[in-house]
């Protein structure tokens, strides 16, 4: 079995997002950035069936080299080897068609991403990849075992759960619980400075979106405090001066 | 030219967000100086009162087989749709099965998606969309331009207020062929009778600080008189105390209703990413340094076991 795992380099959960002055770019000063949490989902996953059928596992990203760090923790998760494409990745549909390039070179069986990139929350890359391979595509998946040629799994769905059979190869968005988040060990981390990265220029740079600016919501005002014995008051507020009642 | 609307059902009427996605591709519509058409797929009923929220037209795939959200074959009908009526835009409300078969779309059509979309287009230069990113944190202004545009729309956006105008309706037969019917769904659960958590308008949501699974006979009664979803924090879902579906967050739904009700919350970054975009938040919570009234417009400091009991007293009285 030959598994792609698809990951973003993104700014970790807790960071306070801010822009530059002209409101153009992200301001990445002192911010952390991580392996996107979904695309953690389906590293471990793709880790886990690595270990119960001896599949490989490719990473790939659209990135610059800034992104490195975290495709080398991928490598230390237990990845096999890794593909960067070297440009900015700025539009769903370009992103999607450069892992379908690399897709349509190696047959895989399995190409995991996550549910969302947590920057842009597109979740749309899988659906585009998908359909730019004309293959089946589910999202958000919270359960992924396969039997023979079949992958057996849950979607989540609003207020609960869709079971679905369908033959192999598929691309799927992975969510929580479909794996337990795995940390790399010493080994993995020594191992992983070892394992190939292949650095690849951009096909068909093609475009359909451009962000021409970004902003912060507008300041919240200040929270009405109401005692907490004189509770139902709140009840009255909210429907006379909130008016969401 | 049109502007197309996929109109979600469940039980063959259409979901609450669906008509807000009416509403807001007929305003669309009206900007462009074209009609609005919504497309329902499926068996369903009534079809002509999408014309009260702004169509003029509704196409309609009787085909039983799509009673179920086949995402490839949900994607392939809708691309159809769209050739059929020379549709410059795609409108569709943010969903499950919407997020999905946008994509797919997208993909088929080589149209420019943007997603979670909180305002109408600003067209006096192009085409650009104002879309909520970083989980809520920002916002972008995004260009759309491909010739063919995608909008997948969040929810609480453009309320519309009916009319009584209707529309006509029109049976249409997509291509579908074995391909788009590959994958199977073998079964479904999904909690009946309950109010679906990301089209409420009123979301009640406990987290920890609760204690434990047998208090959320007050949090749902409290939900029950207010007519709202049930809601909670991720460590809740965690520990199994309430399902996974419930849970509110980065890593799990997102709202933006009208009110969103946190109790025994503390306001976790990761939460308030998935509530942000709710017009009223009231917050309950026994610690004042909870950095969750910081988000807040209402905020009550006291212990959850005294105060939701009032609440729901009070709320009765409506
Ligand atoms: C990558 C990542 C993603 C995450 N995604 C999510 C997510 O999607 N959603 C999410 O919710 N969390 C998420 N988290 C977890 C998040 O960081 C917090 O741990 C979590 O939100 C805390 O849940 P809580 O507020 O219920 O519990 P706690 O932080 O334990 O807070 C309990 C609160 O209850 C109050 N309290 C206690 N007793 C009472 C009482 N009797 N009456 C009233 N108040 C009382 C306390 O003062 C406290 O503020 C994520 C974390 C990470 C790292
Ligand atoms: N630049 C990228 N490089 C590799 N994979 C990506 C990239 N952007 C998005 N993806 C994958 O597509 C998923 C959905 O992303 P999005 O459509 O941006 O929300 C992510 O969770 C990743 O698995």
């Amino acid at each position: 079995m030959k598994i792609l795992v698809c990951i973003t380099h993104v700014p970790d959960t807790t960071t306070k997002i801010k822009f530059t002055a002209d409101g153009t770019k992200l301001d990445s000063t002192g911010v952390q950035f991580v392996i996107g949490p979904y695309d953690d989902y389906a590293l471990s996953r793709a880790v886990e069936l690595k270990e119960q059928f001896g599949a490989t596992v490719t990473v790939l990203n659209v990135g610059t080299a800034e992104t490195e760090p975290s495709i080398r923790k991928a490598l230390a998760l237990g990845c096999d080897d890794a593909i960067r494409i070297d440009a900015e990745p700025t539009d769903a549909f370009f992103v999607a068609e450069q892992i379908a390039h690399i897709c349509k070179q190696n047959n895989y069986d399995l190409i995991l991403m996550g549910r969302e990139s947590i920057d842009f929350n597109g979740g749309q890359v899988h659906g585009i990849v998908g359909e730019l391979l004309g293959i089946p595509s589910f999202s958000p998946v919270m359960k992924l075992d396969i039997e023979g040629n079949i992958a057996k799994m849950a979607r989540e769905i609003e207020g609960g759960k869709e079971y679905l059979e369908a033959p192999l190869p598929l691309v799927l968005g992975c969510q929580e619980p479909i794996a337990e988040w795995k940390i790399p060990n010493m080994r993995g981390i020594m191992s992983a400075k070892s394992k190939p990265l292949r650095v690849i220029p951009p096909t068909n740079p093609q475009e359909l979106t451009k962000s021409l600016s970004f902003e912060l919501p507008p300041p919240k005002g200040a929270c009405k405090m109401i005692p907490a014995d004189e509770a139902e008051k709140l009840i009255e507020l909210l429907r006379t001066e909130a008016k969401v009642l | 030219m049109s502007v197309l609307i996929f109109v979600e059902t469940t039980e063959g009427k259409p979901k609450p967000s669906s008509l807000e996605a009416v509403g807001y591709g007929a305003k669309v519509a009206e900007m462009l100086g074209t009609q609005a058409v919504a497309l329902v797929l499926g068996e369903a009923q009534e079809l002509e009162k999408l014309g009260n929220y702004g169509a003029s037209k509704v196409l309609h795939v009787a085909d039983s087989r799509l009673n179920t959200g086949v995402i490839q074959a949900y994607s392939s009908a809708i691309a159809q749709a769209v050739e059929k009526e020379n549709a410059s835009v795609l409108v569709l409300a943010k969903s499950s099965l919407g997020d999905a078969v946008a994509a797919r779309v997208a993909g088929r059509l080589k149209a420019g998606l943007a997603s979670n979309v909180v305002d109408l287009p600003n067209l006096s230069n192009g085409f650009v969309v104002k879309r909520s990113i970083y989980t809520g944190k920002a916002f972008a202004n995004t260009a759309i331009n491909s010739e063919r545009k995608i909008l997948a729309i969040k929810k609480n956006v453009y309320p519309v207020t009916p009319t009584s105008n209707i529309a006509t309706v029109e049976t249409f037969i997509p291509t579908l062929n074995d391909n788009d019917f590959v994958a199977k769904v073998t079964n479904t659960e999904k909690s009946t009778g309950t109010i679906s958590l990301p089209e409420a308008n009123i979301v009640v949501s406990g987290g920890r600080g609760l204690k434990g699974p047998e208090n959320w006979g007050m949090i749902e009664e409290l939900a029950r008189v207010l007519g709202a979803a049930t809601g909670c924090s991720k460590p809740v879902s965690d520990l199994h105390w309430r399902p996974h579906h419930e849970h509110v967050g980065q890593t799990g739904v997102k709202v933006s209703p009208n009110l969103y009700i946190a109790i025994g919350i503390s306001g976790a970054i990761q939460h308030l990413a998935g509530v942000n975009s709710s017009k009223c938040i009231v917050v309950i919570n026994s610690d004042p340094e909870a950095p969750f009234f910081q988000a807040a417009d209402y905020g009550i400091v006291g212990d959850a076991f005294k105060v939701v009991p009032k609440l729901i007293e009070a709320a009765k009285k409506l």
